[in-house]
């Protein structure tokens, strides 16, 4: 049966659309904001699938053990929540230094990215020439990578 | 056997250091070591043909079933005696074959010697694998030589890119077979073959590993090519041991698996079309050594074929023709090498007249190649006369496989044999009518050197052949194993005049015939269509490759973050998303709330969300998200949660105060949207349809929930850690591995971040300050933070700020507070075993004092009051956490163990405390450490600010000059004005 309420999920889901929406923008800032309510999000999220509210998992006082929210998924979301704050702070960093350094905090197209796929076939122009047949290959392999003289060593 | 095998990979490591000292030496080094192993294997011959098969087991993971067996049975036996007495032969050979290179070349060889008794004698499947692949990869070691030539780059990497190909589909091929069995152990799987399911395509798979390892049709092309590497290489891993692994293993297997589909016809078929045809081409290869390859192409079809039949006669057949081949394959090969060696070339079509003056390698040769040939009284023709009478007799009365089709192909196979036996004899010795002799280099005493390796082998065919007790002693329990439809074939020279010695003859004639007819035959194939070529294709198959990879790289690498995570986030949506809808349990109706004052928190975490989404101010924009934070919080505490609250209100607080000061060196407005109304459109609908997908995802994953949550284990368990607070429990105890890696994680992001902030490289540089000096401990601080000198003043720094900065109401509470918020940290720490708190709590409660100090006195007060350096706290915090967590080793107990001394004192009364609590004590100065780190690299963050003229209530961005940036880390000690905060 299902346990979690709307009001929950609705929140949840709200965050996620709202940390996505984020995420997929080209400020940096907001990427980081992005960042933050995805951190906060997931956490809720994980909380909320260990199942209703319960009681703070606390013993000691004679209570129902029975009754108690489930402790590991809290746990988990703890140490979520500590990891979130380093990366967040240094995501932070990121975005000052290359506020500093670029004069701008935006996540611009990646030119390395483009130039791998239009760099031209990088080895063997007319390589199918050579013919394993009765001529030896070697004479048609040379290339100009190799220092002349030091080649053909049988 | 295990010995053995690190014996060759230890003195292997040792030759190259040896080298350069011994020169040649090192080579005879090598070789004492396959000696070593074949005088062991001689000595336990007469046991293992008895039927004993010594075992060694060495346990690596057991418990995931991993472990090192090896196993020498018959076959090993047998594979083992080729592989090392070819060995030591062939290392002999490099000693005077080899002129440089001696350490590299030497100490491959016999690394490989060492991975080949490895594979032959594994009885695991994955432990033969690693083996399979090592030949690989010193293979490709050894054909690339020192890579000087694009040549041998080139066919170094074909014959890694094809066999390590073929090793992955075996790789697979052996998992299926292993789970299907439920046993990697090949004794095991032989034993007691698994049938049906997967096995089919897992033989399948598997024999393509073989196929290519083995070089067979269509896959053969990287054989050809590996014959630019030295002579050496070419006898030892192609003709005697690496490519036998394919055959090998097809042997191997064989017992259990010859009667399942496909193997036989799929093995018969490869096989034999790899037996004609590669002995078709190697009568038309000018070249002495592509002669012997596409020669050995054809001889490991054939082995393959009869190994693969699997019946007892073939199997002796393909035993016997495995010695042969290995011993007159190998020796033909060094030969090669002696020819080349005296006359520069082994070109058919420039050697002539060399056997007139080397009579004694012309000997060693002819007797080579007679075995080859088949010829009495050599080891070739009981092979031959082996595989005439086993395929006769099972032509006439086997269960019509076709095995008649086998024996035609056998006799074609064996003619064409002939024929290049005598072109590569003839070739290589001959006198050629009108040819000049060809000249020869003075050989020195390096050849009889080389002669007597060669010599040996050819002294190993003919004694197997002549000594045929003794051959069949050696091959006959393997055969044994396999079942025998037909009576028993025995070796012998005379059998009477039998249809196998018919065939033999024939062949041999038809074989003679051929030779003759080359000339008009060449004349013939020059005309004829050619057959596609597998070279051509091997490289055609590749460029496509290469062609393919750059088109999907362009088409997929545009470089745009936003893109990527767009098709990211759609994969997301696609994949989960069709799974939810396609889910056969419907959802029900979810209760509308748990709590009613999740809705008003709801309702402003939402809110605060949807504006975050939409302002342009980034002030605004941090205060929002901190207004999520703590929402979210709220939600945990209605969720049963106080820890996980106080955690995210702490370090919301936190990162709501360091991204405020971070973002006054940065504009005021978050940047333009400049993306199109249409992109605008597609990533509103793209993220609502995501948190659209999570929303029912959570719901689709709470109904879905059958079993009882893991975590009544710690419930139940809590009272052994000492504690009452599960969740910390939980944390610094049960899973407090977790939560050292974490601290870890965390001081490593403060690390980087100080790096990322107090080093913008450039500008500081040319301003010509220096960046990392520390300045002298007199300056850094103030007179009044000296030692020695009476601290009379409280917050001495907030009397450094200019006038209009200074808060009076927010400096007496700090001053109020400070203490007690510490008293408070510490409290937490010690109280979060039993109640809400813990390290990670009581460490931000403190970093929340010290920040609090820094908005009042600024950084050098911070500095002032840590007092020591914050790397040195938030090291010493991980520090003791490990210390705490390996402790209990010293005890005697398991890591991170957790023990609960108590104590009776006067005053407070029994006292019990888990050692658990120096663990947190860990995690809470590292977290102190931290927020300390991140508090004094803030300080530069703002240098911005500091040398322009405070503007009042304005922007307070500005630009990052050059001057301004030398305030970073050199902290001025006077100018009251200039310090930063």
């Amino acid at each position: 049966m299902t346990t979690l309420d709307l009001t929950s999920a609705v929140v949840v889901g709200g965050l996620f659309a709202v940390g996505f929406h984020l995420l997929l923008q080209r400020s940096l800032m907001r990427l980081l904001f992005g960042f933050l309510v995805l951190g906060h999000s997931t956490n809720l999220l994980i909380l909320l699938a260990a199942g209703p509210p319960g009681r703070p998992p606390v013993t000691g006082h004679g209570q129902d053990k029975a009754s108690f929210a489930d402790p590991l998924p809290q746990a988990m979301a703890l140490t979520a929540i500590v990891i979130t704050f380093g990366i967040s702070i240094l995501l932070l960093a990121l975005v000052y230094r290359g506020w500093l350094m670029l004069g701008h905090d935006e996540v611009r197209d990646d030119v390395e990215d483009r130039r791998l796929g239009e760099s031209e076939h990088p080895r063997r122009p007319g390589d199918a020439a050579g013919e394993p047949g009765e001529t030896p290959e070697r004479t048609t392999r040379e290339t100009t990578r190799e220092t002349p003289g030091k080649g053909e060593e049988r | 056997m295990l010995v053995l095998i690190a014996a060759h990979a230890a003195v292997a490591a040792l030759l190259p250091a040896l080298a350069p000292r011994a020169g040649r030496a090192v080579w005879w080094v090598a070789a004492l070591v396959p000696l070593a192993t074949l005088v062991w294997a001689a000595a336990l011959t007469p046991g293992v043909l008895d039927g004993d098969t010594p075992v060694e087991h060495f346990g690596w993971a057991p418990s995931l079933g991993l472990e090192v067996v090896l196993r020498l049975d018959a076959l090993s036996l047998l594979m083992t005696v080729i592989v090392s007495g070819v060995g030591a032969a062939v290392l002999f050979y490099g000693a005077r074959y080899t002129s440089e290179g001696h350490g590299r070349e030497s100490a491959l060889l016999l690394a490989f010697a060492g991975v080949m008794l490895g594979l032959v004698t594994a009885d695991n499947l994955l432990v033969l694998y690693v083996f399979w692949e090592l030949t690989t990869v010193v293979s490709f070691l050894l054909i690339a030589g020192r890579g000087r030539t694009r040549e041998h780059r080139q066919a170094a990497q074909q014959a890694l890119v094809v066999t390590t190909g073929g090793g992955l589909a075996m790789l697979l091929g052996f998992v299926m077979l292993g789970e299907t069995a439920g046993t990697y152990r090949i004794s095991e799987l032989v034993a007691d073959p698994p049938d049906g399911g997967y096995v089919p395509a897992a033989l399948v798979l598997v024999l393509v590993g073989v196929f290519t390892k083995s070089a067979q049709f269509p896959l053969h092309g990287w054989l050809p090519a590996a014959m630019v590497a030295p002579t050496t290489v070419s006898a030892y891993l192609h003709a005697a041991a690496m490519v036998k692994a394919g055959v090998y293993l097809t042997a191997r297997l064989a017992p259990g698996f010859a009667d399942t589909e496909p193997w036989r016809p799929l093995v018969l078929t490869v096989g034999l079309l790899s037996l004609v045809l590669g002995a078709w081409r190697a009568l038309w290869e000018s070249d002495l050594k592509r002669v012997l390859a596409y020669g050995t192409i054809s001889e490991l079809g054939l082995l393959i074929a009869l190994f693969g039949y699997g019946t007892r006669n073939s199997a002796l057949a393909g035993e016997v023709m495995l010695l042969a081949h290995a011993t007159f394959k190998a020796s033909l090969f060094l030969i090669t090498g002696l020819v080349e060696h005296h006359t520069g070339t082994r070109e058919i079509g420039r050697l002539s007249g060399l056997g007139r003056r080397r009579p004694v390698l012309l000997a060693l040769a002819a007797l080579a190649a007679a075995s080859m040939a088949g010829l009495p009284p050599l080891v070739g023709y009981l092979g031959h006369e082996a595989y005439f009478d086993a395929f006769w007799n099972a032509a006439r009365q086997g269960p019509g496989a076709g095995e008649e089709w086998v024996l035609a192909a056998l006799v074609a196979g064996s003619t064409l044999t002939v024929a290049y036996a005598v072109r590569y004899l003839w070739g290589a010795f001959a006198s050629r009518p009108g040819a000049e002799p060809t000249p020869q280099e003075d050989p020195g005493d390096r050849a009889p050197g080389m002669a007597v390796p060669i010599a040996a082998l050819v002294t190993a065919t003919v004694a197997l052949g002549v000594w045929y007790p003794g051959t069949e002693t050696l091959t006959e329990p393997y055969a044994d194993r396999l079942p025998s439809p037909q009576k028993p074939y025995h070796l012998a020279l005379w059998h009477g005049l039998s249809p196998a010695l018919g065939l033999s003859a024939a062949a041999l004639a038809a074989g003679l015939l051929l030779y003759r007819l080359r000339p008009a035959l060449a004349a013939l194939r020059e005309r004829a269509p050619r057959a596609p070529d597998a070279q051509k294709g091997y490289r055609r198959t590749e460029q496509g490759l290469d062609r393919a990879a750059l088109g999907f790289t362009r088409r997929t690498q545009v470089g745009s973050l936003p893109v990527y995570l767009t098709v990211l986030l759609t994969t997301v949506l696609v994949v989960p998303g069709t799974a939810l809808l396609l889910r056969d349990t419907p959802f029900t109706a979810p209760p509308l709330w748990a709590s009613a004052i999740q809705v008003p928190l709801g309702v402003v975490v939402l809110t605060a969300a949807v504006t975050l989404a939409r302002v342009r101010r980034r002030l605004s924009a941090a205060l929002l998200a901190g207004a999520v934070g703590y929402g979210v919080a709220g939600l945990f505490l209605v969720q049963g949660a106080p820890d996980l609250a106080l955690t995210q209100l702490l370090v919301e607080t936190l990162t709501l105060v360091i991204i405020v000061l971070v973002l006054r060196g940065l504009p005021a407005h978050l940047g333009p949207r400049r993306a199109r109304p249409r992109t605008r459109r597609l990533r509103l609908a793209l993220s609502a349809a995501a948190g659209t997908l999570v929303a029912l995802l959570a719901v689709a994953a709470s109904a879905a929930r059958r079993d009882p949550a893991v975590s009544a284990y710690y419930t139940e368990h809590v009272k052994e850690a000492g504690a009452h607070n599960v969740v910390n429990a939980i944390i610094v105890d049960f899973r407090a591995m977790d939560t050292l890696g974490e601290i870890a994680v965390l001081l490593v992001a403060a690390i980087g971040v100080g790096a990322l902030i107090l080093l913008p490289a450039g500008a500081r540089e040319a301003a010509g300050a220096p960046v990392r000096s520390r300045p002298p401990a007199a300056d850094r601080y103030p007179d009044t933070a000296r030692w020695g000198v009476p601290q009379d003043r409280w917050l001495p720094e907030a009397e450094n700020m200019p006038a209009h900065d200074r808060l009076i109401m927010l400096e007496v509470v700090t001053r109020l507070l400070f203490p007690s918020i510490l008293v408070l940290s510490v409290y937490l720490l010690y109280s979060g075993h039993l109640r809400p708190g813990g390290g990670f709590a009581g460490g931000l409660v403190a970093g929340q004092a010290f920040t609090l100090r820094y908005l009042v006195g600024g950084r050098i007060d911070v500095a002032f009051a840590g007092r020591v350096d914050p790397r040195v706290i938030a090291g010493a915090g991980l520090a003791l956490a490990a210390t705490a967590g390996l402790a209990p080793i010293a005890f005697g107990g398991e890591p991170l163990a957790t023990a609960l001394p108590s104590v009776t004192l006067p005053v407070f009364g029994h006292l019990e405390l888990s050692t658990s609590v120096v663990f947190d004590t860990g995690v809470y100065l590292l977290v102190v450490g931290v927020c300390l780190k991140l508090l004094a690299a803030m300080g530069p963050a703002q240098a911005p600010v500091e040398e322009a003229p405070r503007p009042s209530g304005g922007e307070p961005g500005g630009e990052s000059g050059g001057e301004s940036g030398g305030a970073g880390q050199s902290v001025p000690s006077d100018a009251p004005g200039s310090r930063g905060r």
